[in-house]
Order: structure tokens, then C-alpha cells, then sequence
């Protein structure tokens, strides 16, 4: 990891992200239900919570490609979805978001010259290069990404975000359906990302056990922010041996809560909650 | 709606830096990769540039006998094949774009949509000159297509034609959420033109609403430009009027494209 260079640590006192009464409405759904929160720079933070729990549109909001975006939104310091932050970001979708029909280093080659099309030839392959070692796929750069496996695809999408010297790396799931060899390279990938270079990291997961591996965590449930700490202040305030019975455990006294609070407010809203609960339960092996 | 609202048209709103309106190296590396994904492709490629020339010489053929309505017919032809293909091939492939999650990303990256719809047009652009310029060669000089103006008209014609097939392929993929759809926009969009272009029958034949209405239908003009080459040794007012034409609804439907794409999406 040579060229990384360190964010200039004068420009960013602003935290990564920070967010009031965000709210985010998809059709007739409201996802997001006015969350406030801080992401802080330089460090690993885990959005953590069940499978349709609003992760990836509070992601997109974050990357500016969310639309209905209302309340306050700001990133590296400016509004999400400025201009500016284009460059200062990586994102890599749920889905491997790259082309089939060319090969990783086309593709790489390509998005490198979107990037940052001043740069020298040989500065740009050199680039793509050190992404290509960052997430193991060297030996594979001249094959189709459309022939490659699942977890070879994702990675070639990381690959992509890595490209430059992003200062916020929002990477949705990205470790999803990988082995636990790889899995474990690219968490020392993402620590010394985040150390070496002073970038923060915002990794959704939905696999509990990622979140130990976090510095601070975000554990999300139904639009909303159950609990923003680190895995340890979690664990202790919880009484809980692992992130996961914390999460399991914040979730039922909120449900306990909500129960007290309006025994006749019966929206469907409960009934998605209780039915995303046991899918985390599912998911949380 | 509070303080600082990311307004939801936020793209327009401020103006960017790292993307300019039309940025010449975010263009080409687009083009170049447009072609490349071709490249990986014979097959479509082989398809683009073979099947115009296998409809000439089987319409060469299928009038034998009457070898003034092969130089109609197939002058017409010559602009109207770059339309078809590049409008297929347009369709399928931003639409591709759009579903994959890449245009997703592009858009959150320093991209400028000029740079992305340039690029695209650039890349199908020289597909269709390479195209085109097949067709002709072969209607010109070995199918014996009789042409009184200079070829290399036609292929200016043939040229515009393709861009504007680009151009309307692009701006019908937003419209389509599927492969399956997007194919069935040929029929839609491209057909009727074809009924009512003059390939058939003169247009001044037509019923006068129907007259009226191949008035505004772009790709009577180019048909009508290939008549004109067809017609008369040099370049004519009504020659350079349909060109201008055709260009200027390209670039229309170009924009229109531009603004159905979205860096906010639902």
C-alpha cells in the first residue's frame, strides 16, 4: 500500500458524515425515519442490521444517487451528492456494479481514466496495478469479469472504489458470499486503509460477527438507528458476550417500548419489524 | 425539509468542478470502452456489418427485373439500416447500463452525462461509418446502384442516420425496464417512420394527415436527403435542408437522452 496518500489532516476536521432528521422516502415507504448520526474520520464504522432495514439507502443517500433525500446530509464536510465529492468518494453497490463483457483490467483502466482523467498513462497503471494486488486478483486481470465467480466479481468491483485516493470508502456488503480466508485479508485490507491513509470506512454487513471487527458500529432495525458505539461500549452496556446478542437484545427492548407505547397503533410497520427480527436472527449465525 | 435539504435535483443545482460539459478524455476513454465491450463481442459485430450488406444484395435480386426501383429502394435502404442497428444496439446496451449498476456508479463518479452520451455516440458512430460505408461500397459499385451524386454523401446521409438511431435508442431505453421491452420500442418507434418515410410510396401519395404527419418524422428527411443524391450531381438546398435536419433531431433526442439520465434514483 505505497501510494496512499494521507488525508491532509487540515482540510477534514468535519466528520465523515454527519446527519440530522435524515429522512428518506421510497414511493408510498418512508426507509429512513429521521436519523441523526456521525460518522468520524479515519476510522472503520460497521452499518450493521438486517437485510431490508434501510442499509443501502442510507448508503446511496450517503454517495448523493438516493433520491427524496430530506433533513441535513453532510459529507466530508459538504452537502451530499456535491460535485466536489465525486473524487473523495469510493462506492462499491450490493451488486458487483462492473461490465461483464471486458476484462478486469479494461474494466479498472476505464474507470480509473472517469476518475481522474489528467493523470499520466503509467500513473494510472500503476494504479490499477496496486488496486489489482489490494484485492488478490493479479493473476486473474486479464479474464472476463463476466467469467469470474461470484466473489471474484465483487472484488473487482472493490477494486474500483479503492481506484485513487478516496477519503470515504461506502462499501455496501462487500464481503458477502466470500470465503473466510478472503474475508479476513480484506478486513486487514480495510484496517490498514484506514490507518495508513487516514480514510474512513463505512461497511454495511448484515453478518454480526463483521461487526467485531469495526471500531465504531451503527445497528440499524427498520429505518431506524438502534445504537451508535463501539462494539465494546455495546457489549458492556447491553450485559452481552458478543455484538450479536447485544443487537438482539436492543432490538427486543425497542419492540418492548414500542409495545407500551401504543398497544392499538397496529401499522404494518410492526408487523415488518417482527418479521425482519427473525430474519436477523437467520442472518446472525 | 430543513436546513441545508440535499435538494433531490442536486445535480444541476451547483457547478461542478471536476466535471466540466464536455470533457474530451472522459469522452474517448468512454468510446474506447464502448468498443472494447464490442470487441468481446464478434458475433454482434460480425451481425451490425454483415446483415445490411446480405438485405442489399437480396434486394438487389429481388428486382432483378426492375433495376429503377432497386436505386430507390436501396438508396433508402443505405440510411435506413444505420438507423435500425444503431437503434437496437443503443437501446440494449444503456439499458444494460442502467439495470447493472454501472451507470449507478458512473454517475456517483466525476462523469459528466455529455461525456457519457458523447461517448456513446462516438463509439456507434464509427461502427456505423465502418458499416455504412460497407453497404455502400457494395450497392455502389458491385450491385450497380445508380447513383447520379457522389457517394460519399450518401455515407454522410447514412452517417447522420446512424447518430440519430443512437440518439433514439438512448433516449427509449429509459423507458424500458427490460431487454424484452426495449426490443419491442423497434417496432414502436422505428416502423411507423417506416411506413411513413417514402420507402414505400411517395409521401405527396399520402393521405394529406398522413402527409402531415411524415413531416415531422425524422427519418423522412433521410430518406429524402438519399433521394436527392440519388438524383442530382451536386449537393442541393433540399439536400443540405434534410442533412441539417436529421443532424438537429439527433441532437435533440441526444438531450432528451441526456435528461432521462438521473444521478438521484428512487
Amino acid at each position: 500500500m505505497m501510494n496512499y496518500v494521507a488525508d491532509p489532516p487540515g482540510t477534514g476536521r468535519e466528520p465523515a458524515v454527519h446527519a440530522e432528521n435524515l429522512t428518506v422516502v421510497r414511493g408510498p415507504r418512508t426507509v429512513l425515519h429521521s436519523l441523526d448520526f456521525t460518522v468520524p474520520r479515519g476510522q472503520i464504522t460497521g452499518l450493521l442490521g438486517p437485510s431490508g432495514c434501510g442499509k443501502s439507502t442510507l448508503m446511496r443517500s450517503i454517495v448523493g444517487t438516493q433520491a427524496k433525500v430530506t433533513g441535513t446530509l453532510d459529507v466530508l464536510g459538504r452537502p451530499a451528492g456535491h460535485p466536489t465529492l465525486r473524487t473523495r468518494i469510493g462506492y462499491v453497490t450490493q451488486a458487483p456494479s462492473v461490465y461483464d463483457d471486458l476484462t478486469i483490467r479494461q474494466n479498472l483502466d476505464y474507470f480509473a481514466a472517469i476518475l481522474d482523467p489528467g493523470r499520466s498513462g503509467t500513473d494510472r497503471r500503476q494504479d490499477v496495478e496496486r488496486v489489482l494486488t489490494d484485492v488478490d486478483l493479479t493473476s486473474h486481470a486479464d479474464s472476463l469479469a463476466g467469467n469470474l465467480s461470484g466473489g471474484q466479481r465483487s472484488r473487482v468491483s472493490l477494486a474500483v472504489a479503492l481506484l485513487g485516493t478516496p477519503e470515504l470508502l461506502v462499501l455496501d456488503e462487500p464481503t458477502v458470499g466470500l470465503d473466510p480466508v478472503l474475508r479476513r485479508d480484506l478486513w486487514t485490507l480495510f484496517h490498514a486503509i484506514a490507518a495508513d491513509r487516514g480514510a474512513t470506512l463505512l461497511i454495511s454487513s448484515h453478518v454480526m460477527d463483521e461487526a467485531e471487527r469495526c471500531h465504531r458500529l451503527l445497528l440499524m432495525r427498520a429505518g431506524e438507528i438502534l445504537a451508535d458505539d463501539t462494539p465494546e461500549a455495546l457489549r458492556t452496556r447491553t450485559a452481552t458476550e458478543t455484538v450479536e446478542a447485544a443487537f438482539l437484545h436492543l432490538v427486543d427492548e425497542a419492540s418492548a417500548a414500542a409495545r407500551d407505547d401504543s398497544r392499538e397503533n397496529s401499522r404494518d410497520d410492526s408487523g415488518d419489524g417482527s418479521r425482519e427480527n427473525s430474519r436477523a436472527k437467520e442472518n446472525t449465525r | 425539509m430543513s436546513t441545508t435539504t440535499t435538494a433531490p435535483t442536486g445535480t444541476a443545482a451547483p457547478k461542478p468542478a471536476p466535471t466540466g460539459a464536455l470533457n474530451a478524455a472522459r469522452t474517448l476513454a468512454t468510446a474506447t470502452r464502448v468498443l472494447r465491450q464490442l470487441r468481446h463481442d464478434p458475433r454482434t459485430i460480425a451481425m451490425l456489418i454483415l446483415i445490411p450488406c446480405v438485405m442489399l444484395f437480396l434486394l438487389r435480386y429481388v428486382f432483378d427485373g426492375s433495376p429503377r426501383t432497386f436505386d430507390n429502394i436501396g438508396a433508402s435502404l443505405l440510411g435506413i439500416f444505420p438507423l435500425i442497428t444503431m437503434f437496437l444496439v443503443t437501446s440494449i446496451a444503456t439499458l444494460r447500463e442502467r439495470t447493472s449498476g454501472t451507470l449507478e456508479r458512473l454517475l456517483a463518479m466525476p462523469l459528466g452525462k455529455a461525456d457519457l452520451i458523447a461517448g456513446y455516440a462516438l463509439a456507434f458512430g464509427a461502427l456505423a461509418i465502418v458499416q455504412s460505408a460497407l453497404a455502400t461500397g457494395l450497392a455502389v459499385w458491385f450491385l450497380g446502384l445508380d447513383v447520379t451524386g457522389s457517394p460519399w454523401l450518401l455515407l454522410l446521409v447514412a452517417l447522420l442516420d446512424a447518430l440519430l438511431g443512437t440518439a433514439l435508442g438512448l433516449f427509449v431505453s429509459a423507458f424500458a425496464s427490460s431487454e424484452f421491452q426495449a426490443v419491442q420500442f423497434m417496432p414502436a418507434v422505428i416502423f411507423p417512420q417506416l411506413l411513413l418515410c417514402g420507402l414505400f410510396t411517395p409521401r405527396s401519395n399520402m393521405h394529406p394527415a398522413l402527409e402531415a404527419v411524415s413531416d415531422v418524422l425524422p427519418m423522412s428527411y433521410a430518406v429524402d436527403g438519399m433521394n436527392e443524391v440519388l438524383k442530382h450531381t451536386d449537393m442541393t438546398a433540399t439536400f443540405v435542408r434534410d442533412a441539417l435536419i436529421v443532424a438537429g433531431c439527433a441532437l435533440l433526442v441526444l438531450c432528451l437522452g441526456a435528461a432521462t439520465l438521473r444521478r438521484r434514483t428512487a
